[in-house]
């Protein structure tokens, strides 16, 4: 086995090495399955539940991906506009900053008395949580254009906007790709969290339900199901970043 | 070559050495209340003319660059182009600098051709002239030295090849006025001098005007007609040489009397305006 397999399957041994060491754990100091299950367990109750679980995780990918749709168009709208201009970047920035900085948690319950409860509200706080990374790279990336190419284009007498459509658009690709990685992780937690207070169906209302009648395999399943939805779309980004713009990872071949 | 050539009589109002083509009349820049960045300038560079700046770093020669291409307008005096007072960015001029700062998603032909998506009056043409303005990017490529490199990306090419092409990219929308910013200064020195070979070539053939702002003082001498000394910020001209040196002039000159004794005393009075150090 040389270097290069050994790598590939190195992320595989370790989630193998997770589990075992988590259910030995679990088997050694024999720690109730209502506090915390091992990953017999967890499997068990996902295959037991498992219609009721794709049904709450359908909701939860929609909702999410709805969000996170809302997200890139507005992130990239607002990123465009602000990194467009230096004074609109120097005024709008402290203000999306401070913004940021307000837990989206502490959205939900306007969410609520403003939509009801349901799947608007998870859609939103998906939005809310997500697009702050994509306006902050998308603004970065067109805001750090080198001044001497830019000085090249308007020479030719190029308007602001044709050196931002010709170059500071696709120069900023990368650090969009890039956020968009982040952005969708963020999504489903404002999706979960939502539901976990303002929903009767998605896999936060699932596990809240089954947390509050002590059925802890069924939660762990949940927990399960979101970190692949996660994970899956994690990889897509990814893939989709790699293949749109190999120009920028040239280093990583 | 002469397809290129050809093309650019049509565009061109005039040709041939128009005298004065670039005038500077007592023309200071302040960017802020810090002071002058250059002062004082008054000087005139004829149609086809290539002249060098040199001086030590922070002397204004880039201000130069900003203020003859129109990129930005003198606080005091003024600058005229082709008998026009220059009021915004100068479409007839082409730009190089220390980075070739080509755009990597673009091939390099795609790099070449950048301009003339924008410029007019080619912008317009652009989509319908398409096969034309390539073969132009390819003949001009060629003639740098970069043919079979056309579809390989920037980031496939080596420092001194990336220059190449941003001269080209520089060059593809025939400008009257070629302005350099220290093009060369990255390089290592055979590549350098292999480059303004390369430019020397290029100049030879087409005569547009060049403005070559460097720190090397053998190569301002072994390309240009006329050499202008600034002086540290606020940066003046302290003074202009004319370089008589028979052309084409082949790399052999600069190791040769008197080019050599011409760059000492060049040198010779930067270190004195830098403050006698050696």
């Amino acid at each position: 086995m040389n270097a290069r397999q050994r790598e590939r399957i190195a992320p595989w041994v370790a989630v193998i090495v997770l589990v075992v060491a988590w259910e030995g754990i679990v088997r050694a100091f024999s720690v109730p399955e209502f506090l915390f299950p091992g990953p017999l367990a967890t499997a068990r109750a996902l295959v037991d539940y498992a219609g009721p679980i794709a049904i709450h995780s359908w909701q939860t990918f929609w909702t999410t991906m709805a969000g996170f749709g809302i997200g890139v168009v507005v992130g990239l709208a607002l990123g465009f506009i602000v990194g467009s201009s230096r004074f609109l970047y120097q005024a709008c920035y402290p203000l999306l900053v401070g913004f940021n900085a307000i837990p989206k948690v502490a959205f939900v319950p306007i969410l609520v008395v403003w939509f009801g409860i349901g799947s608007v509200p998870a859609i939103l706080t998906a939005f809310l949580i997500c697009f702050f990374p994509i306006v902050v790279n998308v603004a970065t990336g067109l805001a750090t254009l080198e001044p001497e190419l830019e000085d090249v284009l308007r020479v030719l007498g190029a308007k602001r906007i044709d050196v931002l459509l010709k170059v500071g658009l696709p120069r900023s690709l990368p650090y969009f790709f890039a956020s968009l990685k982040v952005a969708i992780t963020l999504a489903f937690v404002g999706a979960v969290v939502s539901e976990t207070v303002a929903s009767n169906q998605g896999i936060g209302y699932l596990m809240m339900s089954a947390g509050s009648q002590m059925r802890m395999p069924l939660v762990f399943a949940g927990l399960v199901v979101i970190s692949a939805m996660a994970m899956v779309m994690y990889e897509f980004f990814s893939f989709l970043e790699k293949r749109l713009t190999g120009w920028a990872h040239r280093g990583q071949r | 070559m002469i397809d290129v050539m050809n093309d650019a009589s049509e565009t061109r109002k005039v040709t041939g050495g128009v005298r004065d083509f670039v005038v500077f009349d007592d023309v200071s820049l302040a960017y802020d209340e810090s002071g002058n960045a250059i002062e004082d300038i008054s000087l005139s560079i004829d149609e086809g003319e290539f002249v060098a700046f040199v001086g030590p770093s922070g002397c204004g020669k880039s201000t130069f660059m900003k203020l003859c291409t129109g990129l930005h307008a003198p606080t005091r005096g003024s600058v005229r182009v082709d008998g026009e007072p220059v009021t915004g960015p100068l479409k007839i001029t082409g730009m190089a600098f220390q980075n070739a700062n080509l755009l990597p998603w673009r091939t390099t032909l795609d790099n070449v051709l950048l301009p003339l998506e924008i410029v007019k009056p080619y912008r317009s043409q652009f989509r319908r002239r398409k096969a034309e303005f390539q073969e132009r990017a390819r003949t001009l490529l060629r003639t740098v030295g970069l043919e079979g490199y056309e579809d390989q990306y920037p980031w496939q090419l080596s420092g001194g090849m990336q220059q190449r092409a941003s001269i080209c990219r520089a060059l593809i929308h025939e400008p009257r006025l070629l302005m350099l910013d220290e093009p060369f200064g990255a390089l290592d020195a055979f590549t350098r001098e292999e480059l303004w070979c390369v430019l020397r070539d290029l100049w030879e053939a087409q005569r547009f005007t060049v403005v070559l702002v460097t720190h090397d003082l053998r190569e301002a001498a072994f390309l240009a007609d006329t050499v202008y000394v600034m002086s540290r910020r606020p940066g003046r001209i302290v003074e202009k040489r004319s370089i008589d040196l028979p052309r084409p002039r082949e790399l052999e000159v600069t190791y040769e009397e008197p080019f050599t004794h011409l760059v000492h005393e060049l040198r010779a009075q930067i270190g004195e305006i830098r403050g006698g150090k050696p």
